[in-house]
């Protein structure tokens, strides 16, 4: 995707293993609360990584430690050979990190912000030149690389954002919600570029999002982070089969007057794995075995609910989540809806800021 | 990594930060203003040149009973205040008829004092005795009421010389005017200072102001521009890069010195084209001072930024800091006249030494010798300082 412009790193960096990154026992304690939990895994070359889960489940927190910009309470992680602890200036040198919050400066105009960053990484200048020209060429903003980027749209600056982490030519490149905020129009910008500059450049992409669509769309293997630990961690696809593989089936119910009552009582039945409620009248229902369907509606009726509507739907990514942790992957403070055993008010968002 | 590429790397974000500080246009002139003001302020609101007082409504309260019938004594007197203050307009004389008048209408603020003859006023002038003025004054004003006191007293001196002169010329014809002057004064008072010229409380007060201002731009700004940046992210780019970490704090510091640098000259043109000071001393030495007073507060600075989560309670928390400093550092207020207490805390802190240095290098055209008690002092002020911060810096970076 990018023209040769340097010597674009290509000397093998990777251990026998094939695997780009490999996180070993990592633990981070922000005092007593435990944000990553003893985590162990490998990313593969040329792969992109999902870390799937719901806000504050300790993400953000991995994607700094392997970024280096936090340092880790236990254990470590290898990124292309090198220690995140003891030789963090080289693994600095090989990746690239588009946070959360948008890298750049306001006042300074789209090419100066990336000029900026560019020397810091102690590109020659001549080669700097012509990697923004074809950075900003890449994402469209040629025409406004002279506008202050303060005056710029979201979307716009989320371009700018990735680009910025790329002047580097990384060969890991870690993106934190890249999505957040966008518009779907640049939301579907966004991963169609990530996926390119994957296949093309062979670039290995970790990426947190809270997500679904992202998480399938993109990822060659999710990891489903809660509670700081991960509780799976497969391809989409195989994800998937943990419920649609075994007996399990996802129903969706329509009920007109859903009220607590109904909930806990189809919560109670043996054959259910897991509930949530979608909005005032819809119920999503995981269950496993024959006389499932029999039961719950035995149950809804017992309450004198009234069952408008029944489906028998196709497990979403969602819905692996909702199996494996019992609650849904929504960003726990703007959830309305009380649920049983959710973790609503657990107080310290892990976040290193 | 080298210091070359320590330095280089200082230097790129140095000059990102004053690029961005040029954009932003109302921060450039509030940068102009917000010393021209602080001039302003002290350079008009102080006494600049001499005493400024002038017309301050007081009141004449003549209670004498006379000696016999006469009350030719307290008339000489009154006339005698009426014809100097004609010529100074020092103040604007009333009369009032009795003290309890007086000191009502000086607390209704009507007057700022009174000058009160007593009734035995003539009684003793005229029997050979010590005669007695009382001067009242508005006690919730100190400052206005030691003008008037010091003003009025030495107005009164000279009328008692005068009278004094001429009682000796009465007992000895021969005595001549300077030979009575001589007998009444033996001793005249002339003061020198060390360089030529009067000095004011201006003079005093700009290399304080001078150095005050530089300092509390880095000390201020440092923290302000490094949890601006952790707030709003940026400060992840410039970690995320293969710089060393020190090269971030060197940066902003050679970015914020500029512009506190930027604001001295500023203030220094303003001392000299508006106000009159002078530099006596070498204004390159000047410089160096102003320079190795941000060195001070540098490590100061970088401490408070790593405690500091966001802006705001590192505002707070120079905020707290900086007041102190400047009432105490004698910038405003000469720090021998403070309590012994005061002037304690006052030897703690930087700008102290600073302030003091700058004003005798400005003020009295001092080298560095003199001076050099002051240097060594912000000398290792500042590495104690860095030598803190810079291992605190880098812990809390990682968190």
């Amino acid at each position: 995707m990018l023209s040769d412009s340097t010597t674009l790193v290509s000397s093998d960096y990777t251990t026998e293993s094939g695997s780009m990154i490999k996180v070993e026992n990592l633990t981070k304690k922000f005092g007593d609360f435990v944000a990553v939990d003893d985590i162990s895994f490998d990313v593969r070359k040329g792969e992109i990584f999902g870390l799937l889960g719901p806000n504050g489940a300790g993400k953000s927190t991995i994607l700094r430690i392997l970024s280096t910009l936090s340092s880790p309470t236990k254990g470590t992680a290898i990124i292309g050979g090198h220690d995140i602890v003891k030789n963090d200036t080289e693994v600095r040198k090989m990746i690239g990190i588009v946070s959360e919050k948008m890298i750049m400066y306001n006042r300074l105009t789209a090419k100066e912000n990336l000029w900026f960053f560019g020397c810091l990484f102690g590109i020659p200048k001549d080669v700097l030149t012509k990697r923004i020209d074809e950075l900003l060429e890449l994402v469209q903003l040629t025409k406004w690389k002279d506008a202050q980027v303060g005056t710029f749209s979201t979307g716009m600056r989320q371009r700018v954002n990735v680009i910025r982490a790329l002047l580097n030519m990384p060969q890991v490149l870690f993106l934190d919600e890249p999505t957040l905020g966008l518009d779907p129009q640049s939301s579907v910008e966004i991963r169609e570029f990530i996926k390119k500059l994957n296949k093309e450049n062979g670039t290995t992409i970790m990426i947190t999002t809270h997500m679904m669509v992202d998480a399938d769309l993109l990822c060659d293997r999710i990891a489903i982070v809660d509670h700081g630990k991960i509780v799976a961690l497969d391809t989409s696809k195989n994800l998937k089969k943990l419920i649609s593989g075994a007996d399990t089936t996802v129903l969706k119910l329509e009920i007109a007057n859903l009220v607590p009552k109904i909930i806990d009582s189809i919560r109670a039945i043996e054959c259910v794995d897991a509930v949530s409620q979608e909005d005032d009248t819809h119920l999503r229902i995981i269950v496993h075995g024959d006389e499932a369907f029999d039961n719950v509606v035995d149950a809804v009726r017992a309450e004198d609910g009234k069952i408008n509507a029944m489906e028998n739907l196709q497990p979403t990514l969602e819905d692996v989540f909702l199996h494996i942790t019992g609650h849904q992957v929504r960003d726990s403070a703007d959830q309305k809806i009380p649920m049983g055993r959710h973790r609503r008010f657990e107080a310290p968002q892990g976040r290193a800021r | 990594m080298g210091a070359k590429s320590l330095f280089s790397h200082s230097m790129r974000i140095a000059q990102k930060d004053l690029h961005e500080l040029s954009r932003n246009r109302l921060g450039l002139v509030m940068l102009i203003v917000m010393p021209l003001f602080m001039m302003l302020m002290v350079g008009f609101i102080y006494p600049s040149s001499g005493t400024t007082v002038s017309n301050l409504p007081i009141a004449l309260v003549n209670e004498d009973s006379g000696y016999g019938n006469y009350t030719v004594a307290s008339q000489a007197f009154v006339m005698g205040v009426q014809q100097i203050n004609s010529q100074t307009g020092l103040m604007v004389l009333s009369n009032v008829s009795n003290v309890n008048d007086l000191k009502d209408m000086i607390q209704r603020g009507d007057l700022d004092g009174g000058i009160i003859i007593p009734s035995n006023f003539s009684a003793c002038v005229m029997s050979g005795q010590q005669a007695t003025i009382i001067i009242m004054t508005d006690q919730s004003n100190p400052q206005i009421s030691t003008a008037i006191q010091s003003v009025l007293t030495s107005i009164f001196n000279q009328m008692g010389t005068m009278l004094a002169q001429l009682h000796v010329q009465m007992l000895n014809p021969a005595i001549n005017g300077s030979n009575s002057l001589a007998i009444v004064q033996p001793y005249k008072v002339q003061t020198e200072g060390v360089v030529a010229g009067n000095s004011n409380y201006f003079d005093f007060v700009a290399p304080g102001i001078l150095a005050m201002t530089v300092m509390m731009s880095v000390m201020t700004g440092l923290p302000a521009a490094i949890s601006m940046e952790k707030e709003i992210g940026t400060m992840d780019g410039m970690m995320v890069a293969p710089i060393n970490r020190l090269s971030i704090i060197l940066g902003k510091t050679l970015g914020q010195t500029a512009r506190g640098l930027l604001q001295g000259l500023i203030i220094m043109a303003l001392a000299v084209g508006l106000f009159g000071v002078s530099i006596q001393g070498n204004i390159l030495l000047v410089l160096g001072l102003l320079l190795l007073g941000v060195f001070s507060f540098v490590g100061l600075g970088v401490v408070i930024t790593s405690f500091a989560k966001d802006q705001e309670t590192a505002m707070m928390m120079m905020m707290t800091l900086m007041f102190p400093m400047m009432f105490l550092s004698g910038v405003f207020f000469p720090i021998q006249l403070m309590p012994w207490y005061m002037q304690d805390i006052s030897k703690v802190l930087p700008l102290t030494y600073a302030s003091d240095a700058l004003r005798r290098v400005m003020v009295l055209g001092a080298g560095v010798p003199a001076i050099a008690n002051d240097l060594i002092i912000l000398i290792v002020f500042g590495a104690v300082m860095i030598a803190i911060a810079v291992p605190v810096f880098r812990k809390t970076m990682t968190r």
